[in-house]
């Protein structure tokens, strides 16, 4: 087809005067699946949201042509196709015609995205009785269809279920149902698998796909992970501060990256640090394992709905009896996905819950004495995953870094606990030189990756011999992720750390880890090394995850 | 360290605009961003010190005398009449139109407020019977027993600051304090509080009061004990909440993985983060704690009979209801302290909500 179904001609978008969009020119053909991928903060959900001029308070300017017809809507009456509209010059009240309808939506946040307070059936409905009119017994009969046909199991008994009640996976298929209600003629779709475990995001892109050839629609998808781009679209365009730098079929970008940021992010997989290998290459049974766990259980009391409930509660076990051990200097990946029970084993490696079963840190038990872990509490330190939460944002760096000294050497001179808290940041890489009065300044004033370095300093100033980092990465941008990654490795080699490594990323466990040990639903499936884990892997769990990475 | 940079250089963040200002400070800054605040805080400021220095504007004894050669400050000493040749030796009346002529004959001189009256001042030479409308002598006129109303209002107004800020502190303080446990050991620590703050808070604090100015003699000390033991927990349940939220972030976990003592970790860690409700009230429980003191007077529960105050004036103004220009003077000082508060209040809110960028 000569017209393209969507063609934006130097799209612009600026907050209160300060430009994020600069800019962009791309077009969508109709039945094509274009991919809009860049880092957190490069304009392009703003691009999307600004199409259907949802983007609350921002001024955009430019031209995005629409030629789209509702397919539906042409077989009903036979009405030659609807001549182009100008998207960001519509009136709100033609606008809303083309919303839902000619261009649907879907989030990254299935749980926001649903209002919790109807059934997913009466929220689809309600969709097909808006926009096509039909009657209510019609139109809940259309939502079962359409839930029935993004493969979701039972789904008249679903289209009843409140979206607390489904699962994530669910959640994102009624979203896509919901989406696909009026059968658009694009669909944008909104990082729809971000959320959603590893396992689950091939499923969902797949059901995409297959939706997306049934009914013929277009398809834009925004994404910061190269591999959905890779196996999903047809073409990319690269995005950096709000400008394309680099747009193309899928094969030719990634065959032959011209701009170098593309470059970049194609080459942001977390690799290996080279000499890490060589200098643990000690067995590891000829020495005392830093941390020793034997049949680890963690269990959380639950209320009982009823009146049983107000005498006694039931309980939830995280972790059914895990059993591992990490020699100096090594690192075991623990990989599982959300609810696995992986992030409760961290907390209880730290001595933060109450558990059963063995467990020894640095040859030392956890007491339930405050004063007597302090020797453990050294030797044991955490990199938390969410660098915004991880740093109180009342606190100066100096006092950030500082703390752990202040706890475990309370003698220090206000000087040399200075000198010791430049020394950790710059094993970190964060220098005054580079931060001018970087001790006196607050968390807001670095970006997720320094905010991260920060945390790790704040363990390292107190010596540990153990780091628990818990999903040290998922909160960053891969190529931050590969920086960091690269810094942990550089730490384990010069100081011997070993690392409890909590992570749902098959390629951050290659990266890092040497032992692996898989979680489902808190139990230990599999564990053993790297290689035999990953390579010849005999869970067909570890299977799935192994392929869907 | 020959591989050192691999982990990546980085660009030093840019626009090194706003370095090292602390989230208080930026908060700050908004509020000053906000006119009617900022100058709400202001005037509002102004009128606290006005009536701090009460005894200086508003006085029925001269600051300075300059009497046959020699410096009196009956501002601070009492002198008696002989002083200045009267005829008793009790303390000089400086309104007697006798010595005020003997000290600003001849060479003496003397300085006197700029309102010549005390809060307690009656004056007996006054031209017309009390409630004497507003004069050249009086600018707002009497009250029902001659007292000026002006100085009333200056030093009633300072009593209802005082007692509000003092008010505003003690429950705050016990609010955070109680707020703080309960949301830090949550569980049944917070149960247990909670149950005891809801027995609390069923008390009739109203009828409490009443009772108690029964029993004992009415003071400030009293009435601020009394109030502060029923208003402190609205605000614990902010604080709470807070607490319970903050107490489950990472930076929390972080510092309970190096070691650190809850004690600590509650004021260096949470408390700093939880202080967003706590600010932004403070106006609002200021302006409710004066308002709370004003009603106790004027239902006559409150502080005892002479003590210059707002609610005793509005209860005069209520018994003389033709000597219009007592209601309407305190109307107009109470409606304006409220509103002052109740803009700053507004301003501190906006300025406190994280929603909103600098």
């Amino acid at each position: 087809m000569a017209t393209p179904l969507l063609d934006v001609q130097n799209l612009r978008i600026s907050f209160a005067g300060k430009p994020v969009v600069h800019g962009i020119d791309f077009s969508i053909a109709p039945g094509e699946k274009l991919s809009l991928v860049g880092e957190s903060g490069s304009g392009k959900t703003v691009t999307a949201l600004s199409l259907l001029r949802l983007a609350q308070n921002a001024t955009v300017s430019g031209k995005a042509v629409f030629t789209g017809v509702n397919a539906a809507e042409r077989t009903a009456s036979g009405s030659p196709p609807r001549a182009p509209v100008e998207l960001l010059s519509l009136p709100e009240q033609s606008l809303r015609g083309i919303r839902g309808r000619d261009i649907a939506m879907i989030f990254q946040e299935p749980m926001t995205a649903l209002n919790p307070l109807f059934s997913v059936g009466n929220q689809i409905a309600e969709v097909v009785q808006l926009k096509q009119g039909l009657a209510q017994a019609e139109s809940w009969q259309a939502a079962i269809k359409l839930l029935a046909d993004t493969g979701i199991t039972e789904p008249e008994r679903r289209a009843n279920s409140f979206p607390h009640q489904l699962s994530g996976g669910q959640r994102q298929r009624a979203m896509i149902a919901m989406a696909l209600a009026c059968q658009p003629r694009l669909l944008l779709a909104d990082e729809p698998t971000t959320a959603l475990d590893v396992t689950l995001r091939g499923q969902i892109l797949d059901l995409l796909g297959e939706l997306q050839q049934r009914n013929g629609m277009a398809v834009l998808l925004i994404t910061h992970d190269l591999n959905l781009v890779r196996k999903f679209a047809d073409r990319v365009a690269v995005m950096e501060n709000g400008h394309i730098v680099e747009q193309g079929a899928v094969a030719e970008i990634f065959g032959r990256p011209q701009h170098p940021y593309t470059r970049k992010l194609i080459d942001s997989k977390p690799q290996r640090d080279g000499l890490a290998g060589a200098q643990a290459s000690a067995g590891p049974e000829d020495v005392a394992p830093m941390m020793r766990a034997e049949r680890l259980r963690v269990a959380y009391p639950v209320s009982i709905p009823g009146i049983r409930g107000w005498f006694k509660k039931a309980e939830f076990v995280a972790v059914k009896g895990a059993s591992f051990h990490i020699p100096p200097g090594r690192t075991l990946g623990v990989i599982g996905e959300s609810g696995s029970g992986k992030s409760t084993l961290a907390l209880a490696s730290l001595g933060l819950l109450p558990f059963s079963g063995q467990l020894q840190a640095a040859g030392q038990a956890w007491s339930r004495e405050a004063a007597r872990n302090k020797a453990i509490r050294r030797a044991v330190q955490v990199v938390f995953q969410d660098p915004f939460s991880s740093l109180s944002p009342r606190m100066t760096v100096e006092a950030i870094v500082e703390e752990g000294l202040t706890v475990h050497e309370p003698k220090l001179a206000p000087a040399e606990r200075r000198e010791r808290a430049l020394q950790a940041l710059a094993d970190v890489g964060m220098t005054d030189a580079q931060f001018p009065g970087l001790l006196q300044r607050y968390p807001h004033e670095f970006s997720g990756g320094q905010r991260q370095r920060l945390a790790i300093a704040r363990a390292l100033i107190v010596n540990p011999s153990l780091l628990v980092l818990d999903e040290p990465t998922s909160a960053l941008d891969v190529t931050i992720q590969k920086q960091v990654l690269a810094l942990l490795q550089r730490l384990q080699r010069e100081r011997g750390l070993s690392y409890l490594l909590i992570t749902h990323d098959v390629d951050v466990i290659r990266a890092m880890a040497h032992e692996v040990m898989v979680m489902k639903d808190g139990d230990v499936l599999e564990s053993g090394s790297l290689s035999d884990v990953l390579d010849t892997p005999q869970h067909p769990y570890t299977r799935v995850l192994v392929t869907a990475a | 360290m020959s591989n050192s940079t691999s982990d990546g250089a980085f660009v030093p963040a840019a626009g090194a605009v706003a370095l090292h200002i602390s989230p208080a400070r930026r908060g700050w800054r908004r509020f000053r961003r906000n006119p009617l605040g900022f100058w709400s805080l202001v005037l509002f400021c102004a009128m606290v010190v006005v009536s701090l220095s009460a005894e200086v504007v508003s006085n029925d004894r001269p600051l300075v005398v300059r009497y046959e050669g020699t410096f009196y400050f009956p501002i601070v000493k009492d002198y008696s009449e002989q002083t200045f040749g009267g005829d008793f030796p009790t303390p000089a009346d400086y309104l007697d139109p006798f010595i005020r002529g003997r000290i600003t004959a001849g060479g003496n001189w003397a300085i006197y407020a700029l309102n010549p009256y005390g809060p307690k001042t009656l004056n007996y030479f006054a031209k017309s019977p009390s409630p004497a409308a507003p004069t050249r002598d009086n600018w707002f006129g009497t009250d029902d027993r001659g007292r000026d109303l002006l100085a009333q209002l200056i030093y009633g107004f300072r009593v209802s600051v005082l007692f509000g800020l003092a008010l505003t502190v003690i429950g705050t303080a016990l609010g955070i304090l109680a707020g703080a446990v309960q949301g830090y050991f949550a569980g049944k620590t917070d149960l247990v509080m909670q149950r005891l703050i809801e027995v609390w808070s069923a008390m009739p604090a109203l009828y409490l009061l009443i009772i108690f100015s029964a029993i004992f003699a009415p003071s400030i000390a009293l009435l601020l004990i009394l109030l502060s033991v029923f208003g402190w927990m609205d605000l614990a349940d902010y604080v709470r909440a807070e607490f319970l939220r903050n107490r489950q972030m990472d930076y929390v976990r972080a510092a309970r993985a190096l070691g650190v003592s809850n004690l600590q970790i509650m004021w260096r860690h949470i408390l700093p983060n939880s202080m967003t409700p706590v600010v932004t009230f403070l106006p609002f429980r200021m302006s409710g704690s004066i308002l709370a003191l004003t009603s106790l007077d004027f239902l006559g529960l409150g502080v005892p009979p002479g003590t210059p105050s707002l609610g005793e004036l509005l209860s005069q103004g209520k018994n003389n209801i033709d000597a219009w220009w007592i209601s309407l003077a305190t109307f107009l000082v109470l409606v304006m302290t409220l509103l002052l508060l109740t803009f700053m209040g507004d301003a501190l809110r906006d300025a406190m909500d994280p929603r909103k960028a600098d």
